[in-house]
């Protein structure tokens, strides 16, 4: 199978203080249209990793960054990428749940208006599409003028994720989207990751094991800031070439 | 392990309930104090006379404070409408844009701002600005509503920031995140999310600014003119706050009544403002 890879990470460090870096050498190619996991203990560096791959670290006052990611051959770190322009193709799904406290629809729309769509027609087409996208339509197709907030936490996530998907974007990072969710809601954005990956990159974050197995073709591990380990998830599932790799998905440490 | 009786601790307990009283016992009498001193000459000049009089002059026997009414009304709202946006975006820089080292700066600049004795705000204005306006619109005196609203404005200025910028800080950080990783420019997001999520602490901060506005005196005398003409613009004019301090001294008979009276009109304008206050902030 050939793969085209959207992301490339060479060499990347961050420091958020001067001293030792947080991230350290890190170096892995994302494939288009797959899943890709983070796994590691908390600390390791994977969500920071994963920050770094939309530039949502640059919000933080005195980090530094050296090594290169490359977004479909472009250089993310140059000084003249538009950052605005670079969230646009990668969005990001959040841990816990935001949606904006505006209603259904506002909240679909935000993205979409904030890049100049100012067609009422179009605008409802993007929203009922991104909704649908994400396996919300159905349950909330008579209510778009009601608050996000009023949804359960399972929705807001789908509605988070819609609001990410109605700008259309190219990957999608998802930072341990369902760890603040209950067990239905998991499966259910397990099964929307499943379908999403046809079209979009996803890049995800999880704490839980069972979940990098069930849903990612492909598994990165790090540990204390390191990458240690980067491969096809059945082959690190079940054949880790590292021995740290081991004993953390055998639940020895972490 | 039983609970002993300790004297100090029942004396002190006594003694913070005691300094808690005078307080509310302090707004009690002058509620009290000021209705019973505002009615008599509601009665005497007759209730829509008194408030909707175009004329004020005492030496003729009348007494109606319309002018001062709108005064202090157009006053408030001129201040509000060029100091509120001010105000509301220096809370947006402070809470949100400035670089820590600036609004390190920039934040004491504005506490310093807001301890400045009104009468030095009215020294400054009757100094620069009532001139400056004497030359820029060719009157032959710059002291007016104009000028007042200008002090006015800067002089809300710390309040309104205060609030907003606390407002500010209060939106869950989560909002903004989401709005950045959407590709929204940091002014879009301030425009879009930050400020409608801080929308009741806003709104509480312009009520607070218009009641500042409402209530000076001070320097307001020293800037409008004082005289008792319907207001314009540029025209000499005399607040409500400043027909009371400026006559009481040397008033009396009706004419003593009647300023008793205009109290008691700022006093119901400033509990509604309060209220409105009140109501906001409990509302968020």
């Amino acid at each position: 199978m050939s793969e085209e890879t959207v992301l490339q990470v060479r060499d990347l460090c961050l420091w958020y203080a001067p001293g030792s870096p947080t991230l350290k050498h890190v170096s892995l190619d994302l494939p288009e249209r797959q899943v890709t996991a983070l796994i590691g203990p908390s600390g390791c560096g994977k969500s920071t990793f994963l920050k770094t791959l939309d530039r949502m670290n640059d919000l933080i006052p005195g980090v530094r960054v050296t090594g290169s990611v490359r977004y479909r051959g472009r250089e993310l770190y140059d000084p003249s990428v538009d950052v605005t322009w670079l969230r646009k193709q990668i969005g990001m799904v959040f841990q816990k749940p935001n949606p904006f406290p505006m209603s259904i629809y506002d909240n679909v729309a935000y993205g979409p208006r904030t890049h100049g769509v100012r067609d009422r027609g179009r605008l409802d087409g993007i929203v009922e599409g991104s909704l649908r996208g994400a396996a919300l339509w159905e349950e909330v197709r008579d209510r778009l003028k009601k608050p996000a907030l009023a949804l359960s936490g399972g929705q807001q996530q789908r509605l988070c994720i819609a609001r990410a998907l109605a700008v259309e974007p190219d990957v999608l990072l998802m930072d341990e989207a369902t760890s603040a969710l209950d067990p239905i809601s998991t499966s259910k954005i397990e099964e929307l990751i499943s379908e999403l990956k046809e079209r979009y990159t996803i890049v995800t974050v999880t704490h839980n094991m069972q979940q990098a197995a069930r849903i990612s073709d492909k598994c990165a591990f790090f540990l204390l800031g390191e990458l240690i380990e980067f491969g096809d998830t059945t082959q690190l599932f079940s054949l880790p070439r590292d021995k740290r790799t081991e004993d953390y998905i055998t639940g020895r440490f972490g | 392990m039983r609970r002993r009786f300790h004297p100090a601790e029942a004396g002190m307990r006594i003694a913070f309930l005691l300094c808690g009283l005078v307080a509310i016992a302090f707004v009690l009498v002058i509620t009290l104090y000021l209705i019973l001193a505002g009615l008599p000459g509601f009665g005497h000049i007759g209730f829509w006379d008194f408030l909707l009089g175009r004329v004020w002059d005492p030496a003729a026997g009348r007494f109606g404070i319309l002018p001062f009414l709108l005064a202090s009304l157009y006053g408030a709202a001129g201040a509000i409408l060029l100091g509120a946006p001010v105000g509301l975006l220096c809370a947006v820089f402070l809470a949100k844009l400035a670089p820590p080292r600036l609004a390190a700066v920039l934040r004491p600049a504005v506490e310093v701002l807001a301890g400045i004795p009104s009468v030095v705000y009215g020294l400054v204005g009757m100094l620069v600005l009532v001139p400056a306006v004497r030359r820029w619109f060719r009157l032959p005196d710059g002291a007016s509503l104009f000028a007042a609203i200008v002090v006015l404005a800067v002089m809300l200025l710390p309040s309104v920031i205060r609030v907003a910028e606390t407002a500010l800080r209060a939106v869950p950080p989560e909002y903004e995140a989401a709005s950045l990783a959407l590709g929204a420019t940091e002014i879009e997001t301030v425009f879009r999310v930050s400020l409608p999520a801080a929308s009741s602490g806003v709104a509480a901060a312009v009520i607070l600014g218009v009641g500042r506005a409402l209530g000076e005196a001070m320097a307001v005398l020293m800037v409008a003119g004082n005289g008792a003409n319907m207001p314009g613009l540029f025209r000499s004019v005399r607040f409500l706050t400043t027909a009371v301090a400026g006559e009481m001294a040397y008033a009396a008979g009706l004419q003593r009544e009647a300023l008793f009276s205009i109290a008691l009109v700022l006093f119901v304008f400033i509990l509604l403002i309060n209220g409105a206050l009140a109501a906001l902030l409990k509302g968020r």
